[in-house]
């Protein structure tokens, strides 16, 4: 299916639009009416047709905006982007990773040629046609992890592994929500889980690195989280916190609908050969309440998710104060009706909304 | 089931090198590349011997950048429970096996100023991959590799010929040994150390560096565990409502498998923890070989490793 790619902005006037096919295959990440956190991986292997399953590497209709707002970020904050000088193998994989996957995913937009060494890329949508030799960094713009993810949606937080733990030593990180590669750079997967709330005591952390140190090449894995942010930004760092914090205080019951949105993340997990290392590519979505109010199932279950979850955890979503004005505009569509299990619409089985 | 999918492949070549090892080169099937990996990594090979089926973990010696072939090197155990008599009996030019993805348990530390491998034995065959590897990063190594004689010496010429002043070799009956105080004593600071070989190797390496004052996360070692046999037991599997019983000869983990039950598993060898099971129930005494589950978990009664423990008792009920 081709892609028709939005031109909009996350910053300033955003434009970000999502069409009604982004609507139709938005990760939606409740599954049930209540939500806590768990372990909740799957393997990666595809998923329904046009979903954001179906691919290693989603493209959508947000990813050149996307990438023209990535290199903003790094226009300003050139420490969005480390690698520590072990990890450049690990960059090399991750561009072959990515290369091969969109090459074969997407051949009308991606081609990768290949004689031994000698590589030549093309990315159609952005415009790039480049020659270069594989592991030799002198022959790219810039190092391998940098160049291939200045090209592809979602933060890259490349780990090492070592010691029976990973380590937070390479990564591309723009479109956070709310923490800072350059702070976490050469963490442990437990020095930056840190702040976390109630994970820690339910022992999520200690099942979820045992699950992540035996990824296995051939095998990657995925889950969703989520958060809300005001404004489709996709750049909500600490660093530039000053900038987007404050616009939580701009929202009033009008706006809520339009300004308040749904972030989900699609996180995934590659074992990478080369390198051992193991990248967790985080890929933002973002939908406004009002859209994803348009999907009766959905427009129920926010409701009652964001109803019910526990202070700890909206106070740690950074939303506490704001929950009773978005339960005020949520409440409206919520008619009370049971919803069925599972994240998917569906628009051909859920009755449509009694109110609202 | 490990996750991921296997690899079916079509044997190339079978080298015999000395008496007691042998060498196999394996091909994809359907003519495709086999996945890169990094130096260190094993495959679990599949072996259908007679009605046993059998599972064991080979380092890959090869280059991990070439995508064409791989090559494990086997070494015959003839007290073993039959996996590497059935490779060096059974295997020929042309079979077609089924091997695992790439598992790396055994990875170098990138950020090493020095790599200082110490091989016993068949305990080569790791570092003939990540000898490749360096080669090819440009990073600084060097081997100390022991064998019981020239004879047995897998690999020793290929090595002293193109590395001759990074591989330095010992023959036991010459009495050549490591003189590893002095070693370890010589190296530049940021160096890591790997050993593989035999478990009183592995034990040599890490007493003496530790008395030497390295660091902990400075010495790694590979050590896989061959499941032992034991007087047969009975599991009850709570999950699939199942009662199996374990024989003679083959491990907790393959009697799962044998009854259909498809259980989590990667190394086969005690060391990766994939297998790790609840116990429900039980009377008797668990009998833990692994190196996964710290001591408090062996005494606690709660978990096992199929793979490579096993019980005595009357009662043992698992979560599967």
């Amino acid at each position: 299916m081709t892609i028709q790619f939005n031109d909009e902005t996350f910053r300033d006037d955003y434009s970000f639009h999502n069409s009604d096919r982004a609507l139709k295959r938005f990760p939606f990440p409740f599954h049930e009416d209540s939500y806590m956190y768990s372990v909740n991986m799957e393997q990666h292997q595809g998923g329904p047709s046009d979903s954001i399953y179906e691919k290693r590497f989603d493209v959508d209709e947000h990813y050149v905006s996307e990438m023209r707002d990535r290199a903003i970020v790094l226009a300003d904050d050139p420490l969005r982007c480390q690698s520590l000088p072990h990890m450049t193998l690990a960059g090399w994989d991750l561009l072959e990773l990515i290369m091969v996957s969109k090459s074969e995913d997407y051949p009308d937009l991606f081609e990768l040629h290949r004689d031994g060494d000698q590589w030549r890329w093309v990315n159609k949508p952005m415009g790039i046609d480049d020659s270069f030799t594989f592991l030799d960094e002198a022959t790219l713009p810039y190092g391998p992890m940098e160049y291939i993810t200045r090209q592809t949606q979602g933060d890259f937080a490349v780990l090492d592994q070592r010691d029976d733990n990973l380590w937070m030593d390479a990564g591309m990180i723009t479109t956070q929500a709310d923490w800072s590669l350059d702070f976490d750079i050469g963490m442990n997967f437990f020095e930056w889980h840190a702040p976390v709330p109630l994970a820690h005591e339910k022992g999520i952390f200690v099942r979820a690195l045992k699950f992540l140190l035996n990824i296995q090449q051939g095998a990657p894995a995925r889950r969703l989280n989520w958060t809300l942010t005001v404004n489709p930004l996709l750049d909500t760092s600490p660093e530039n916190y000053h900038k987007w914090g404050i616009q939580k205080t701009s929202m009033t019951p009008e706006t809520v609908g339009a300004k308040q949105h749904l972030r989900v993340e699609l996180q995934t997990f590659f074992r990478l050969p080369r390198s051992n290392a193991l990248v967790f590519p985080i890929r933002c979505y973002l939908c406004s309440f009002q859209d994803l109010t348009k999907t009766p199932k959905w427009a129920r279950r926010l409701h009652r998710v964001i109803r019910d979850l526990p202070d700890e955890l909206a106070t740690y979503k950074g939303f506490i104060d704001n929950r009773p004005m978005m339960l005020d505009y949520l409440s409206q569509f919520d008619d009370g009706l049971p919803t069925s299990l599972g994240i998917w619409p569906d628009l051909d089985t859920e009755p449509p909304l009694q109110k609202g | 089931m490990s996750g991921a999918q296997k690899i079916p492949v079509t044997v190339m070549a079978v080298v015999p090198l000395n008496e007691l090892v042998t060498r196999f080169e394996f091909k994809r099937t359907d003519g495709g590349l086999l996945p890169t990996f990094s130096g260190g990594a094993h495959t679990v090979v599949e072996m259908r011997d007679g009605d046993t089926p059998r599972m064991n973990p080979y380092s890959l010696m090869s280059d991990p950048m070439d995508q064409r072939s791989y090559a494990i090197s086997v070494r015959r155990d003839d007290a073993g429970r039959g996996g590497s008599l059935f490779m060096h009996k059974n295997v020929h030019v042309g079979d077609e096996m089924v091997i695992s993805n790439p598992v790396n348990l055994f990875s170098l530390d990138l950020r090493a100023k020095k790599q200082l491998f110490i091989a016993g034995g068949i305990g080569i065959t790791p570092f003939l991959a990540q000898i490749k590897q360096m080669e090819r990063l440009g990073g600084r190594w060097e081997l100390h590799y022991t064998c019981r004689s020239k004879a047995l010496g897998s690999y020793v010429d290929e090595l002293t010929t193109q590395h001759p002043n990074e591989a330095h070799v010992y023959y036991d009956d010459q009495e050549q040994r490591i003189d590893l105080t002095a070693l370890l004593d010589g190296q530049p600071i940021g160096t890591h150390v790997y050993v593989c070989g035999p478990k009183g190797m592995i034990d040599w390496v890490r007493k003496t560096a530790a008395a030497e004052g390295w660091p902990r996360e400075s010495i790694h070692y590979e050590e896989f565990l061959a499941p032992q046999s034991g007087k047969p037991f009975e599991v009850k599997l709570a999950v699939s409502n199942k009662v199996i019983q374990v024989g003679e000869q083959e491990s907790l983990l393959e009697a799962i498998e044998r009854s259909g039950v498809d259980a989590p598993y990667l190394c086969r060898g005690g060391a990766c923890g994939q297998c790790e099971t609840r116990v429900i129930d039980y009377t008797g005494n668990f009998i833990h070989r692994d190196h996964w589950l710290d001591d408090a978990e062996h005494v606690s009664g709660e978990k096992i490793m199929p793979c490579v423990s096993r019980f005595e008792g009357k009662t043992l009920v698992l979560d599967r």
